[in-house]
């Protein structure tokens, strides 16, 4: 069975504890100039989502989860399940809500999304960094109103209501950074 | 392209360094000691099993990066050079994150007829005068090892043994990592020493701790009245560890057994034993004078001066960066 010793700890390695699926968020190493070295690890738990910390001396070896990143296409939410599809190998996963906590409400079809993979089954659906989508519904546009703070909160086609300046229109197409969860600019066609 | 190639640390930061590095040689000019310089490569590696030694070859022979200039530096004092101090980049392997870097800036002096007490007091003399340009008051604070655990954990780290050490964690709902050895008592005072004492010590000032446990002697002299202790101390800065120093082990037979017997530890580890440096324990059998010395984190220094959360905020380029 594949491990990783202490010293190969990196943010975003995927590790097994108490057989959940965990990914390193942070590893600090703590090491007295003259003594024992310990790691302190915090890890994201795939399965409940939650954030734990864990503290392991140095040298310790952890078992590697089996967990893939993939990169996929959105095809269709039947209501019930997100299905992907590979579109190397048009394999295709269905992805239950709880992979899409946060990422449901950004995607369309044919958006290419990372799928985290743990012996095969979608654990997690990350979307683009940055996403296009247009504006399905917001109040009117303020005409000339292009340099002003101000916003006004906008429903895009995937669902997600972002915050938008006041000049933003029904049906114009937006990049939104789906980290921030912020409007960047207008795309011009 | 990126921004990669650019350095982590303001231009601020290196103005920072660079005033600290002046202050330091103007302090010690005043006071006679003289600085030096000695190889970084070396055949022989300390033997400490916390510490690795990065590896390379020259002409058919292995040779090692220091991890600091210790043992150099007592040749030249054995030889009669006097007072000394260094700054030296040194190099530990496996040693990267908030606070530590591969390679990094050490300051380390020697000064002959001080005991420990002594060079503590210099090196906040040395403290003040580099923060003397900053507002307020600089504390001091001096405890000894074992104080330091009666007080916050109500346990003599002298007398205590593993399990006693491990039920204290438990009894203060202290996390225990995972892989542990239960019979390892340096291990679980090094925990304890991490999780809890330093946490302990004031936020905003600076402490000593004096008068390890025998265990962690590392290359100190044993005390003479208490043979459970040497007289090794340690400097923080709240919690960060700032220095380590000595009062000196000038006993070549004692400073040899103790080299053997870091091996033996290595080798059960599974850890390659290192070259015992020979013409250190020469050094030591010709004479080595009573002195104490002390090495402190230059980066860690600097941290503490521009209050920054990260090495890679105070250094030019991280290591692989």
């Amino acid at each position: 069975m594949a491990s990783y010793s202490t010293n190969e700890f990196k943010g975003g390695l995927k590790l097994l504890l108490d057989g959940d699926p965990c990914s390193i968020i942070e590893n600090e190493l703590v090491k007295p100039g003259k003594g024992q070295a310990f790691n302190r690890v915090k890890l994201r738990n795939f399965k409940t989502g939650r954030v734990l910390e864990k503290t392991f001396k140095s040298g310790e070896s952890v078992e590697a989860a089996d967990v893939i990143d993939v990169d996929m296409e959105f095809s269709y939410n039947d209501g019930e399940f997100w299905y992907f599809m590979d579109p190397n190998t048009f394999e295709q996963v269905a992805a239950p809500d709880s992979a899409l906590v946060e990422s449901g409400k950004w995607i369309k079809a044919q958006e290419l999304c990372t799928v985290t993979l743990w012996d095969g089954v979608p654990l997690v659906v990350t979307p683009p960094n940055f996403v296009e989508l247009a504006v399905a519904e917001t109040d009117p546009g303020l005409k000339g109103d292009t340099a002003q703070g101000g916003t006004k909160p906008a429903t895009l086609e995937s669902g997600a209501v972002v915050k938008v300046p006041l000049f933003i229109e029904i049906g114009e197409v937006l990049k939104v950074d789906t980290r921030s969860g912020e409007y960047v600019s207008r795309v011009k066609d | 392209m990126t921004d990669n190639w650019k350095p982590a640390a303001s231009l601020e930061t290196f103005k920072i360094r660079a005033r600290v590095l002046q202050s330091i040689r103007a302090f010690f000019a005043a006071r006679d000691v003289l600085e030096v310089e000695t190889p970084i490569l070396s055949k022989s590696a300390i033997t400490d099993p916390q510490l690795e030694s990065f590896k390379t070859r020259f002409k058919q022979c292995e040779y090692y990066l220091h991890t600091s200039p210790e043992f150099y530096m007592k040749r030249l004092l054995a030889s009669g050079s006097g007072d000394i101090f260094q700054i030296a980049r040194v190099f530990r392997v496996d040693e990267q994150g908030r606070n530590h870097n591969p390679e990094f800036s050490m300051l380390e002096w020697y000064r002959l007829g001080f005991d420990h007490h002594a060079l503590m007091d210099e090196m906040e003399a040395l403290i003040k005068h580099i923060f003397s340009e900053r507002q307020g008051n600089i504390s001091f604070e001096r405890i000894s090892y074992q104080q330091a655990f009666q007080n916050k954990l109500g346990i003599d780290p002298l007398e205590s043994d593993a399990q006693q050490l491990e039920r204290c964690a438990k009894d203060n709902n202290i996390t225990i990592p995972q892989g542990m050895d239960i019979d390892d008592k340096d291990m679980w005072l090094d925990w304890l020493m991490v999780v809890s004492i330093g946490p302990s010590f004031s936020k905003s000032g600076f402490t000593f701790l004096y008068d390890y446990p025998a265990s962690q002697a590392a290359l100190a002299k044993l005390s003479q009245n208490d043979s459970r202790i040497a007289h090794r101390f340690e400097l923080f800065a709240g919690e960060l560890e700032l220095a380590n120093g000595f009062y000196e082990l000038t006993d070549a037979k004692e400073q040899s057994a103790r080299f053997i017997k870091e091996n033996k530890l290595r080798e059960q580890r599974g850890q390659r034993a290192m070259p015992i440096d020979q013409l250190l324990l020469d050094a030591l059998k010709a004479g080595m004078p009573d002195c104490s010395g002390v090495a402190i984190g230059l980066d860690r220094l600097l941290m503490v001066l521009s209050q920054a959360k990260h090495i890679r905020d105070v250094i030019a380029f991280e290591t692989g960066k």
